[in-house]
């Protein structure tokens, strides 16, 4: 049974400059434990997903369509107050940069604390009890000191660490995380990764693992959709999409990483840069930039796909044979 | 941290001296106070002998290096008018004037802080306008006016409070207070509310800018992905963010009020050191006006040392830099 379901999802951002369609018709859906990893440049539209999602888009952005279900009820028609009480609790967040999550005049004790007593009506010792065992789950060495500690008194890694343990708190059923390796460096990262595998693993926990980079979902993720331009263009198992990309970008994603027996080569670079989102072209988004491009693509958007039973796919000049489409 | 103290306080001083040169001079040039301490139809004689017991009689220079010699002594000096010396005159006039800052300062704490979380929070909204223009009122009408309208509404029509003097006094700790006692307290409202409602603008001001940009931070929106109620957004996330600027300013606004309640104290007949001050300016009272200017160079000094002290308290980042050097 899906945990989340997002349906035809449209966030817009209504600036002086016209309507930015920064999430233009998005659908995917998770199942309970589920990892998905969100693929895509800056600007694509992922993070905002992410925040739609959790209803934190901040003006003048808005979600105009589209339907957010989780474990059933439409995020969309929930009040404030009842999306409040899910957020932090059945749906957790993790940020990007960790040196800015944090409050920095508020120490550790408080922020996560409040992070429990939001959600359930427990004693401060009970909360503070979570926050130490949360802490000592994401590999904090002496977390009871810890506690007492400032956010300037970690490490990025460590205070990327105290958000997680934070997102870890109510044990939430699906978390969404917003690159939350970008900031770190390598030897973090793939510590995080692991750690953070882990405990999806042993909780249940569906994750979205929203990322720009193909690598770090490549060994993480379950499922994954990559994003060009507010629309997602193509999705599958990880393996499949991985070996046999279909889409042009994704491969173009794939040829830009740097890897093992590669040396000497040259790395393919997609031509181009990301499209300025309140101009997109009329037909295909990355039809400027695509290799296969054809008139069909300048003059009209291709439809969503679906073909090998478990993949789909935006375009009218796949890399691989469509069979069996279901 | 210590070397930065004592640079601190070796800056103080060369102030002190640059003050007491400037304002001993100043009044020096104003005009010979002989004038207005002796009678008109005293003898040449008589204030020939006056002039010789202030020591009037010896050049500027001479009359300034005693009064250096004695000021390093802990004396600056009698008061021509009263006989006692400045300083005692000046403290026994300073606890109305400390207790009416005092207030003023949580008068323009309560309503400017508030008003201007609020206001920020609502930047976009007509609240949010309503507070900022309510608030150019606040800092451009003129101390003097605001407090003759204040007697005008309360005092006069209303009748609620009364309009000048300072009420029931009670001992504490060795200094006549009024704000301790019902009737007291009654007396300073009015001026203190004159005291702060330009600070409280400022205030308001100031945790508006404050709040707005806290509330565009990540950890406010990390706080609203951990499902934290708004209301507790507001007072622990924001609050504890934008009171480092606010406390360096009223800091300084505490002196200026302490020091610069001469219109008000004037208006409300206020019996404080501003009183004393303008009194002093119009008798030609040199010690007085003289020890009245150093001790308000010393508040400042020591108020900037206690903001310094506030700070590394709101921001523990201050507080390592500070264990550190």
């Amino acid at each position: 049974m899906s945990i989340l379901d997002v349906r035809d999802l449209q966030t817009h951002f209504f600036t002086d400059a016209g309507v930015v369609k920064a999430v233009d018709g998005v659908s995917f859906s998770l199942s309970a434990g589920e990892v998905l990893g969100l693929v895509g440049e800056s600007g694509s539209g992922k993070s905002v997903t992410g925040f739609s999602i959790l209803r934190l888009v901040d003006a003048p952005g808005r979600v105009v369509g589209g339907q957010i279900n989780f474990k059933g009820q439409d995020l969309a028609k929930l009040s404030d107050r009842e999306m409040r009480a899910l957020r932090g609790n059945r749906i957790a967040m993790i940020f990007q940069d960790p040196m800015m999550t944090l409050n920095p005049v508020l120490r550790i004790e408080t922020q996560m604390v409040e992070a429990v007593r939001a959600h359930d009506r427990v004693s401060h010792k009970a909360a503070r009890d979570r926050a130490i065992s949360a802490l000592a789950k994401v590999g904090i060495p002496s977390p009871t000191e810890r506690l007492a500690a400032y956010p300037h008194q970690f490490s990025g890694g460590m205070r990327q660490r105290v958000a997680i343990a934070i997102a870890l708190l109510n044990g939430p059923d699906l978390i969404v995380a917003d690159e939350p390796t970008t900031a770190l460096d390598v030897t973090i990262q793939s510590q995080i990764l692991a750690e953070v595998q882990q405990l999806a693993r042993e909780t249940g926990t569906a994750l979205i693992w929203i990322t720009h980079d193909l690598a770090v979902v490549a060994g993480l993720a379950d499922n994954i959709s990559v994003m060009y331009a507010g629309r997602i263009v193509e999705s599958g198992p990880t393996d499949a999409v991985l070996t046999a990309p279909a889409h042009p970008y994704t491969q173009g994603l794939l040829g830009s990483i740097p890897g093992h027996g590669r040396r000497g080569e040259r790395l393919t670079q997609i031509p181009g840069m990301a499209p300025n989102m309140a101009r997109l072209p009329d037909g295909c988004a990355f039809a400027p930039r695509c290799a296969r491009v054809s008139d069909t693509c300048r003059s009209s958007a291709p439809e969503i796909t679906t073909f090998d039973g478990r993949r789909s796919l935006r375009c009218f000049h796949p890399l691989v044979p469509m069979t069996s489409s279901a | 941290m210590l070397v930065f103290l004592l640079r601190r306080l070796a800056q103080s001083v060369f102030v002190l001296i640059a003050m007491m040169i400037v304002v001993f001079f100043g009044v020096y040039m104003i005009g010979n106070p002989i004038d207005i301490l002796i009678s008109p139809d005293a003898t040449p004689a008589e204030i020939a002998e006056t002039m010789t017991r202030f020591g009037f009689d010896e050049p500027a220079y001479m009359q300034f290096l005693k009064f250096v010699g004695n000021a390093l002594q802990g004396d600056l000096g009698r008061s021509f008018v009263h006989g006692e010396s400045a300083v005692t005159l000046i403290l026994s006039y300073m606890p109305a004037t400390l207790e009416l800052a005092a207030l003023g300062l949580f008068f323009s704490v309560a309503i400017g802080v508030p008003l201007g979380v609020y206001a920020g929070y609502k930047a976009d909204r007509w609240q949010g306008r309503a507070i900022m223009t309510g608030s150019i009122f606040g800092f451009s009408l003129p101390n003097f006016w605001v407090g003759m309208l204040l007697i005008l509404i309360f005092a006069v029509e209303l009748r609620w409070l009364p309009s000048t003097g300072r009420g029931e006094t009670v001992e504490v700790l060795g200094m006549r207070l009024s704000i301790f006692s019902e009737n007291g307290l009654k007396y300073m409202i009015l001026p203190a509310l004159t005291l702060a409602l330009y600070k409280a603008s400022l205030v308001t001001r100031l945790a508006r800018a404050g709040t707005q940009e806290a509330l565009m931070q990540d950890y406010v929106k990390f706080a609203r992905a951990k499902g934290v109620s708004e209301t507790r957004i507001l007072l622990v996330h924001v609050l504890k963010n934008i009171m480092i600027p606010i406390i360096t300013v009223l800091g300084l606004e505490l002196g200026s009020m302490i020091a610069f309640a001469v219109v008000t104290e004037t208006v409300f007949a206020w019996p404080g050191m501003g009183k004393l001050l303008i009194d002093s300016i119009l008798t030609l009272d040199r010690p007085v006006i003289v020890a009245y200017l150093m001790m308000t160079v010393i508040i400042f000094i020591f108020i900037n040392f206690t903001v310094d002290v506030i700070y590394t308290l709101l921001d523990p980042r201050v507080r390592v830099k500070g264990e550190a050097s």
